[in-house]
């Protein structure tokens, strides 16, 4: 399709649900209030490791107002996101893995009852060692933290390997080696999670949440409360935010279920902003380890890339996190020769998961500031080395994965010039620097959580007499605008206005399936989808109005709300009297549109993570001022631009933008989820160190610099008009850019995140005293690697298999196992 | 969401029915103003008063005068007292303290009587009460140890008031009114250098009015440092009040830093230092070295200790230089991110 045919697409809009938001007539899932509902309190451990010796709920039960006291023994049934790790219970029985895990539920007349009466709970727990940083945790192999995973406190170690990277650092002219560690965050979405339970008139379940998931909610409740899926409707209410926090099923979700089955009343929960930083699946704190060979003009001849991902106390996306922390490093430059080794280790400490690029960002930044020292030491400028080593369009990469259109190139070359990098870069006064950086990532996920080879994403549509149209899909509006995609889609196919078609989303029970907000998969799946179905509808449309104007249903225009001949715009039809022939013909209208992404090419274990229909590209320059005698940092500008095929509603793309500029200035400069240990002779304590919004630093609307930003757009065949995502990929740049332009301006390197004053005080002092002027961590532990899984590249003639794949698992173990070990996101 | 425990609410609208409530239920009534510091207390536990005796319909507690010196109502809001100080003079300190508390939904409830009485803050306290009870408390509430410091006999909870030290700084004094009597004292004597008993003030008076003396010839200004823009309470600020003579040279002055320990600290001999000098860059980089000394950050708030005591001498040339006349708009911007 050309610019020329699109009337609404491409154009800056006001989203479809954007009055409803800025009035506060958005209804979440902390809205809903219904006839004679409870409210739920969830007791949460107050110990970071231990047995349950005894857990006793009798005097809350028997607190006036109390309704319900819920253990762990009311629930059988473990669950997970993924098949692999299905390693949660609603309310843990016998084991208790953080501060903050669940042990029992009290169900009262309101909160301040429920609150109460948890002080009546009696829990004796009997301590086990507590595990708070990797390296204990690989140090001692008990007390496991979980009794599945590779070995010990070891959730999972992958080996992969894509051609000889020993060989390719020995015909290197240089090898660069740096260890680098991105401290963990979380989402810090501004709508606390929430959910209410009821029994609908029919004796069914259904279950209002702010879920970013509801089709996996849905599994996750059919087999937690084992119930027929078919009786339980999940309901996604519209996100105050997500950014991967509300991808897993969670506890309260499954337990004010089981309370509203069991009272026949309906039962909330709404969390509290310490409860959300105990769900947390943020982002892993990955301590890395970046080996590079490169040639005298900055030829990458091969990367050994290693990390260890602090877990926390359960599996979650975990898995997956660990293959994407090295999956898409080869997308954005070429790299013939590639090995990467991840390990994930479980501690005491609230489960980490998927958050906004989930487990990108990490290797990312160690690959940019490291390509950034390897310029400065080879003499060529950043941007140029960039630009000779960007990976081309159409190619499969060492680790197989499908680059179809690039716009990497011209991202580099506009944020340079915007920037005017050339005359500033390493030439602006002490104190000022500049920095560059770039990424890529992934338009949705190649592959389901659960092995399956259904469509990811459905849309029906139905059309009415009133030329009104209602379209479904499963998709979950968190901010990002996903309704408004939906209802673009549809209005540019049908030639009618957005505010013509109702959306209904996020419903098992009145909807299609759509796998869920994550993976930036939303617009080019569901945008995919709803074009087929727009397209089916507007052949039914095309037959009913051709056959009355005696026009060929080629020559048929649909634009501005009509119908009519091309070659005779004024001969033509309304958009509602094309809907009244068509119904005629063919009985009252409704098509289904859906989106299966193409099948990977790679096929050895593991290969999972990283394949998408299309990638994403970004770049960003960063310009910061840095006090040389209190190590201030002041973020004065940043230029970022991002290749997105086509900006359906540029409004929103820029949003999303801004959005990940802010989120990733957080990340970079001051967002820790950090822990504190008590001095073990007085204490066993392993808490969160603020779980507050107030003491968890994010940055203020005061905080944010002028950004300037540039959209790329070259459509990319596999997107709805050529779209590709942009909620994730402008993330990935800042952090790098950031660090990158610190060493610009004040000459030392802070090879981790955060970067703050403190740092880059102690890396002066450190240059000061004669040491590298650095500040970052020195060694990298030591892993249980398992044998690598050798899989050449396609240029050495390889098919995408391993050659050296281990023996399939026993049946025993593939059924102890649950189910067969499917990765991706 | 956290929930308010259950007590009693007492809506006095006098001054003298107020003290007369607190005098009635002396251990167990607190005040409340804009309840932007009690009420979340109360929610995460750290305050459980029975009785809440409100201020809000107390007229006499929201005046402002400029006559003699100014004359502050402690029911005055911070939007209400900045407002009022548009054209501050000497008077820029306060303003400047003022308009960087909280954020400007906070300051339009949250008052000066509220802000000077602020409780101590730490981050093994300022926690709800699942939390404290996970690392079993500790002694400012219900608990034995003080997490900071194990072997410290005392709290070490940190005074996080931004208009205290502003108000020190311009020689400020206090009314405080009970049912039996009332008296007036410096504000100094208000404070003391311990976390839990952090007020000279009993539990049943009312502070009611502030009193800053008439400057003529002072000039003063308030740097606070703070990871961001808004939000953050201080984690180090500096208060500096000047009085220049026609030479240049300083006749008086006042310094004084918050946010380093349970009290606001008075640097004097860093004051004492200026005193009959020019403000040279040497006589400033001095009394930066100088004030430096009595910080004593704990690690108990935002930001590494050491670093926190490491610019302090920042924090105090910056309050000189701007004093001196120095254009210090574009570094205020960066530590501020707002020109205040
Ligand atoms: C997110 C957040 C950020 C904040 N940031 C800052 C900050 O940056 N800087 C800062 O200084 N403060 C900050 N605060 C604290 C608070 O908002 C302010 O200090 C505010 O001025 C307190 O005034 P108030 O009227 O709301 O006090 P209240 O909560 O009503 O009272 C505070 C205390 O003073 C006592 N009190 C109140 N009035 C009187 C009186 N007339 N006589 C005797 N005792 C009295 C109360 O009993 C109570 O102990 C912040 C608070 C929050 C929630
Ligand atoms: S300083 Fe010590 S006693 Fe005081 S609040 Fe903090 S931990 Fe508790």
């Amino acid at each position: 399709m050309n610019d020329t045919k699109l009337h609404l697409i491409g154009k800056p809009r006001r989203r479809v649900d954007g009055r409803a938001k800025v009035t506060g007539q958005t209804k979440f899932a902390d809205d809903i209030m219904l006839p004679r509902m409870l409210h739920c309190k969830l007791l949460r451990s107050s110990v970071p490791h231990a047995r349950i010796v005894r857990i006793d709920a009798t005097r809350a039960l028997a607190h006036p107002g109390v309704h319900l006291a819920l253990t762990g023994k009311d629930f059988k049934v473990p669950y997970g996101i993924l098949p692999v790790s299905q390693d949660e219970y609603p309310l843990e029985p016998t084991h208790v893995r953080f501060v903050g895990d669940p042990v029992a539920a009290v169900i009262a007349r309101d909160e301040l009852t429920a609150f109460e009466a948890l002080d009546l709970i009696e829990v004796e727990y009997e301590p086990l060692r507590t595990f708070s940083t990797p390296e204990e945790s690989l140090e001692h192999e008990d007390p496991r933290i979980h009794e599945y995973g590779n070995q010990g406190n070891i959730h999972k170690a992958v080996s992969l390997g894509f051609g000889d990277v020993e060989k390719a650092f020995a015909g290197a002219d240089e090898v660069f080696e740096d260890t680098f560690f991105y401290q963990g965050n979380t989402h810090l979405a501004i709508e606390q999670h929430a959910a209410v339970a009821a029994k609908d008139p029919d004796g069914k379940l259904v279950l209002w949440s702010s879920t970013q998931v509801p089709h996996y909610v849905h599994r996750a409740l059919a087999r937690a409360l084992e119930m027929r899926a078919a009786h339980i409707r999940v309901v996604a209410m519209p996100n105050g935010g997500g950014f991967g926090g509300k991808c897993d099923p969670f506890n309260h979700e499954i337990v004010v279920c089981k309370a509203a089955l069991l009272l026949d009343r309906p039962v909330k929960i709404c969390l509290t902003r310490e409860e959300v930083f105990y769900c947390h699946r943020g982002r892993h704190p990955v301590l890395m380890r970046f080996k590079t060979g490169v040639k005298r003009d900055g030829t990458i001849t091969g990367v050994h890339l290693k990390t260890v991902l602090d877990g926390g106390a359960y599996g979650s996306y975990g898995v997956v996190s660990t293959f994407y922390t090295g999956a898409l490093q080869t997308l954005t430059y070429h790299i013939p020769t590639y090995k990467f080794e991840g390990c994930r280790v479980f501690t005491n400490k609230p489960p980490c998961g998927p958050k906004r690029g989930h487990g990108t960002p990490q290797g990312r930044f160690g690959q940019e500031v490291q390509l950034d020292k390897i310029a400065e030491k080879l003499a060529i400028d950043p941007a140029e080395l960039r630009l000779r080593i960007v990976e081309k369009p159409d190619t499969l990469t060492a680790n197989y994965l499908q680059v179809s259109t690039t716009g990497l190139a011209e991202c580099i070359r506009r944020v340079v010039a915007a920037s005017d990098w050339r005359n500033r870069f390493r030439k602006l006064p002490r104190g000022r620097g500049l920095g560059l950086a770039c990424s890529s990532y992934m338009s949705g996920a190649g592959l389901p959580i659960y092995y399956n080879e259904m469509p990811h994403s459905g849309v029906q549509l139905k059309l009415d007499r009133s030329g009104g149209v209602a379209a479904f899909c499963g998709a979950t509006e968190i901010g990002q605008g996903s309704d408004d995609v939906l209802v673009g889609c549809v209005a540019e196919i049908l030639g009618i206005d957005p505010m013509d078609i109702r959306s209904v989303t996020g419903d098992t029970d009145l909807t299609p399936v759509d796998l869920g907000s994550y993976s930036s998969r939303v617009t080019l799946m569901m945008g995919n989808a709803a074009i087929q179905a727009a397209e089916r509808a507007r052949e039914f449309l095309a037959e009913g109005v051709s056959r009355k104007l005696e026009v060929p249903k080629g020559r048929l225009v649909f634009a501005e709300r009509r119908v009519f001949d091309a070659e005779d715009p004024a001969k033509g039809v309304s958009f509602s009297e094309a809907v009244c022939l068509a119904e005629a013909i063919f009985g009252t209208l409704g098509t289904t549109g859906s989106y299966t992404p193409p099948k990977a090419v790679a096929r050895f274990k593991g290969s999972g993570a990283g394949p998408s229909p299309t990638y994403s590209y970004s770049a960003a320059v960063v310009e910061v001022e840095v006090n040389a005698s209190t190590g201030w940092i002041q973020v004065t500008r940043v230029w970022i631009a991002h290749d997105i095929g086509r900006a359906l509603n540029p409004t929103l793309a820029r949003g999303q933008v801004e959005g990940s500029v802010y989120m990733g200035l957080g990340e970079a400069l001051m967002e820790e989820q950090e822990f504190r240990r008590l001095p073990k002779r007085l204490s066993h304590a392993l808490v969160h160190k603020f779980p507050s919004i107030l003491e968890y630093k994010s940055p203020t609307a005061l905080d944010m610099p002028e950004v300037i930003t540039e959209l790329v757009e070259h459509p990319d065949p596999s997107g709805p008009f050529g779209a590709k995502e942009v909620g994730q990929g402008p993330l990935l740049p800042v952090m790098p850019a950031v660090a990158n332009a610190v060493y610009d301006a004040i000459g030392v390197r802070i090879d981790e995140v955060p970067i703050t004053p403190e740092k880059i005080i102690k890396a002066l002092e450190a240059k000061a005293a004669g040491k590298p002027a650095r500040y970052g961590p020195a060694h990298f532990p030591d892993v249980p690697w398992p044998e690598t899984l050798q899989v050449p590249p396609p240029w050495e003639g390889g098919d995408g298999k391993a050659i050296n794949a281990p023996p399939r698992p026993s049946k025993e173990l593939a059924r102890k196992s649950h189910a067969p070990e499917v990765v991706q996101s | 969401m956290m929930r308010l425990p259950y007590f009693r609410y007492l809506a006095p609208r006098t001054v003298r029915e107020a003290a007369e409530m607190l005098a009635a239920n002396p251990r167990d009534a607190m005040l409340v103003a804009g309840g932007t510091d009690v009420l979340p207390n109360m929610k995460r536990r750290q305050q459980v008063p029975g009785t809440l005796v409100g201020l809000r319909q107390v007229a006499e507690l929201k005046g402002i005068t400029n006559g003699d010196g100014l004359c502050i109502g402690a029911g005055l809001t911070l939007t209400e007292l900045v407002g009022y100080l548009k054209i501050p003079g000497p008077y820029a300190a306060l303003r400047q303290a003022a308009v960087q508390v909280a954020t400007p939904h906070l300051r339009n409830v949250g008052t000066l009587g509220g802000n000077l009485c602020l409780d101590t803050r730490c981050n093994y306290y300022d926690q709800n009460y699942e939390w404290r009870k996970a690392i079993d408390f500790c002694m400012k509430k219900d608990g034995k140890t003080c997490w900071v410091a194990t072997s410290s006999p005392k709290c070490l909870a940190v005074s996080s008031t931004d208009t205290a030290p502003a108000l020190l700084a311009l020689g400020a004094t206090i009314t405080l009114v009970s049912a039996e009597k009332t008296r007036a004292m410096a504000l100094a004597d208000l404070y003391r250098n311990d976390g839990i008993h952090y007020l000279t003030r009993q539990p049943t008076e009312v502070l009611t009015a502030i009193d800053v003396p008439r400057l003529d010839g002072w000039r003063s200004t308030y740097w606070k440092l703070r990871r961001r823009g808004s939000f953050d309470f201080p984690v180090l600020s500096v208060a500096a009040a000047l009085k220049l003579a026609p030479d240049g040279s300083v006749e008086a002055a006042r310094i004084v830093l918050g946010a380093v320990a349970s009290q606001p600290i008075e640097a004097s001999a860093a004051a004492a230092s200026l005193v009959g000098e020019r403000l040279t860059d040497e006589a400033i980089a001095r009394a930066g070295e100088l004030a430096a000394v009595p910080a004593r950050p704990m690690d108990n708030t935002d930001f590494t200790l050491a670093w926190r005591k490491h610019v302090t001498r920042d924090f105090v040339t910056y309050a000189l230089r701007e004093l001196r006349g120095d254009d210090m708009s574009k570094l205020r911007l960066s530590v501020a991110r707002q020109l205040v």
